[in-house]
């Protein structure tokens, strides 16, 4: 078998070999080139053809409108049905100046953020009318579902969540230590660690965590469950999915970050105590002595009170953004994305306000 | 042309090298675990036949396919297409096979972030760098026309699309490279009976003007009867038998009976006659045949 190749014989194109996709070599660029309008096109000296050589010959045929000869029937067949499917079929989308563009792009963004927000909102609206009903007839609380979400949110959490934290409290320890030092003060490490793991870092870190593990996982489950229909299937069952899917979510990160919070603030504690055992040679019992003085139980109340609304942002969010998956697989990553960098900014934000809010009631 | 019932536990023999045969399996075996799926099982698919493979739910219909277009290594056995051995091979010699074949995965396996043109034009583009953009948009465009999709699915991306679209699309994109050998993996499953026979009539029709080979896998009874050339059958591990439907009926396993003689199998049988009816029919009135029609349909 020899490749594809033609020649140009006063105007009549005569093809010979196998025209095929795979052996075209640089006839379409040669095709494409020829100088002045052919007249016929000879198909005798063919051995094979495909519906790719077929459309080249097509093309010729239809640009210059001139006939073909010495194709046999198969040929003859191919080109017809290559005819056929030449309708005008769209292949780019549309093409929009690039600076429509930009401004569509910021102005859909625009709109996505506002309907997240009223989205958002009404989502908190209707999962309060779902934990309400539940209050009523309390014998639709699903206890199993959110026995498990106690598990998947809090006890499974609890290593990673740990580790963290003590790491933190080491660094605080550290770093606080290094810069004291200057001031012959090292031992205020001590209650820069104790006010800053209680009163904002250990319920943040926290929060984030959970956001990262759990938030995720929340959009990703109720995402996948979305495509497969199993939403759709539990309404026409009449199982309502906010009081099976979202409220036990809800209700187990709003009452297990406080509890991962305390517990995160203990372990940096831990953390921050063994490094000034260690390195500023300060014995453990004194380093409780001077915790229990200079914290205050406010800055445990501060943790305490700001920990179940970062839970209930962080759970919002993940259910929210799972419920909104529609169409692909593609959909449920992008959501899974948006309701942690969501979670993330709105708790970060809350914290912000939390602080000038304690801060101007005299809890400093 | 005879059916054949496979004689049990055909110790695994050499691939006989034949140019009419583009498939040719030999002594397969498939095992997950515990599970033996396959177990000393032969397939012969003829140049430009269309091979129906039937078998009962988990009878691994799709993990033949996976073994033979090399998605998974099989236990033991050996696979041969277009005479090339295709196991243990490096990927750059398996590359030169795999262009020469095209697959139809179930669900359509349209990749959801290329819009339904460029998915036609990705093996075009992974194996033919140097055509230029005009040609590969022209081709790209035919390919969908004929796959029967209509003019303004070339932008769309297949979250877009319905199921049948989609598969129609899925088979644009088998056909991009011009194979030779087609892989159908349940092409009409959750089509419309309507869809499901344009979509019969559409492979049939490609198959007679390009000429391709189809090993297709399906349930439907009436795919079978309207378009395969042979059915081959996978029970208890293996392929039990092989040939013409006329030629399965006539066997007597209890499965096959079953199988196209229970309720639908008749249903489908007496559609195809009928189907058949009328085109005798239809040619005797010296009509030009309805190739092209059915293929935009």
């Amino acid at each position: 078998m020899s490749g594809a190749d033609f020649t140009n014989d006063n105007g009549v194109l005569r093809f010979r070999g196998v025209l095929t996709l795979a052996r075209l070599g640089d006839v379409a660029d040669r095709v494409a080139a020829i100088d002045g309008r052919p007249t016929a096109i000879d198909l005798s000296g063919l051995e094979r053809i495909d519906t790719v050589g077929a459309w080249i010959v097509h093309r010729l045929v239809r640009d210059n409108d001139i006939p073909v000869e010495g194709a046999d029937a198969n040929t003859a067949r191919l080109l017809e049905q290559v005819a056929a499917a030449d309708q005008p079929v769209k292949v780019r989308p549309d093409k929009t100046p690039s600076f429509v563009r930009v401004l569509k792009q910021i102005g859909d963004a625009v709109c996505t953020a506002g309907h997240t927000l009223i989205g958002l909102t009404g989502f908190f609206g209707a999962t309060l009318i779902a934990a309400w009903g539940v209050i009523r007839h309390p014998r639709r609380f699903r206890y199993n579902a959110v026995a498990r979400q106690f598990e998947v949110v809090g006890v499974e959490a609890l290593a990673i969540v740990g580790l963290m934290s003590f790491l933190i409290g080491v660094v605080i320890a550290q770093q606080g230590a290094i810069q004291l030092r200057q001031f012959g003060a090292e031992v205020f490490a001590i209650n820069l660690i104790g006010r800053i793991t209680f009163r904002e870092l250990g319920v943040l870190m926290t929060a984030i965590m959970v956001a990262g593990r759990s938030g995720s996982a929340f959009a990703a489950q109720i995402g996948s469950m979305r495509l497969a229909e199993e939403v759709d299937a539990m309404r026409t069952i009449g199982v309502s999915p906010m009081e099976a899917l979202v409220l036990p979510r809800v209700l187990a990160t709003v009452l297990l970050m406080p509890l991962l919070g305390f517990y995160a603030s203990l372990l940096a504690l831990l953390g921050g105590g063994l490094f000034t055992w260690i390195s500023l040679d300060i014995p453990p019992i004194t380093f409780i002595t001077r915790i229990r003085e200079v914290v205050p139980l406010t800055d445990v109340l501060t943790g305490l009170i700001k920990a179940p609304v970062f839970g209930l942002i962080i759970a919002m969010a993940g259910c929210f953004q799972g419920m909104q998956v529609e169409g692909s697989a593609e959909a449920v990553g992008l959501r899974t994305t948006s309701a942690v960098v969501q979670s993330i900014f709105l708790v970060i934000i809350i914290n912000a306000v939390f602080a000038v809010f304690f801060a101007s009631i005299g809890w400093v | 042309m005879t059916a054949i019932l496979a004689k049990p536990a055909v110790p695994a023999s050499v691939a006989p090298h034949d140019d009419d045969m583009v498939i040719c399996v030999r002594g397969l075996r498939n095992q997950f675990g515990e599970q033996v799926v396959h177990e000393h099982l032969d397939l012969d698919v003829r140049r430009g036949e269309i091979l129906g493979v039937v078998g009962g739910s988990g009878t691994g219909k799709s993990v033949l396919l996976r073994s033979i277009i090399g998605l998974q290594t099989p236990s033991a056995g050996e696979v041969t297409v277009f005479g090339e051995q295709m196991l243990g091979r490096e990927e750059t010699e398996a590359r030169n096979v795999r262009r020469r074949w095209g697959v139809l995965f179930q669900n359509g396996a349209l990749f959801s972030t290329l819009t339904v043109a460029e998915n036609v034009q990705v093996p075009l583009r992974e194996y033919y760098r140097r055509l230029d953009a005009t040609l590969l948009d022209e081709i790209a465009g035919y390919k969908i026309a004929m796959s029967g999709l209509g003019p303004e699915a070339g932008p769309k991306y297949p979250s877009e699309l319905s199921g049948g679209m989609r598969k129609r699309a899925a088979l644009a994109r088998a056909l991009s490279l011009d194979p030779e050998l087609l892989f159908l993996d349940e092409p009409t499953a959750g089509l419309d009976p309507i869809g499901a026979a344009a979509f019969d009539s559409l492979i049939k029709s490609l198959k007679d003007i390009l000429g391709l080979t189809v090993f297709l896998i399906t349930h439907d009874l009436d795919t079978l009867y309207a378009i395969c050339d042979r059915v081959a059958v996978i029970a208890d591990r293996k392929v039990v038998a092989v040939g013409t439907i006329p030629e399965l009926l006539a066997l007597d396993q209890p499965w096959i009976q079953e199988y196209f003689n229970g309720p639908r199998g008749r249903t489908a049988a007496k559609g195809a006659e009928t189907l058949h009816e009328e085109a005798e029919e239809r040619a005797s009135r010296a009509a030009p045949p309805a190739v092209q029609a059915d293929a935009r349909g």
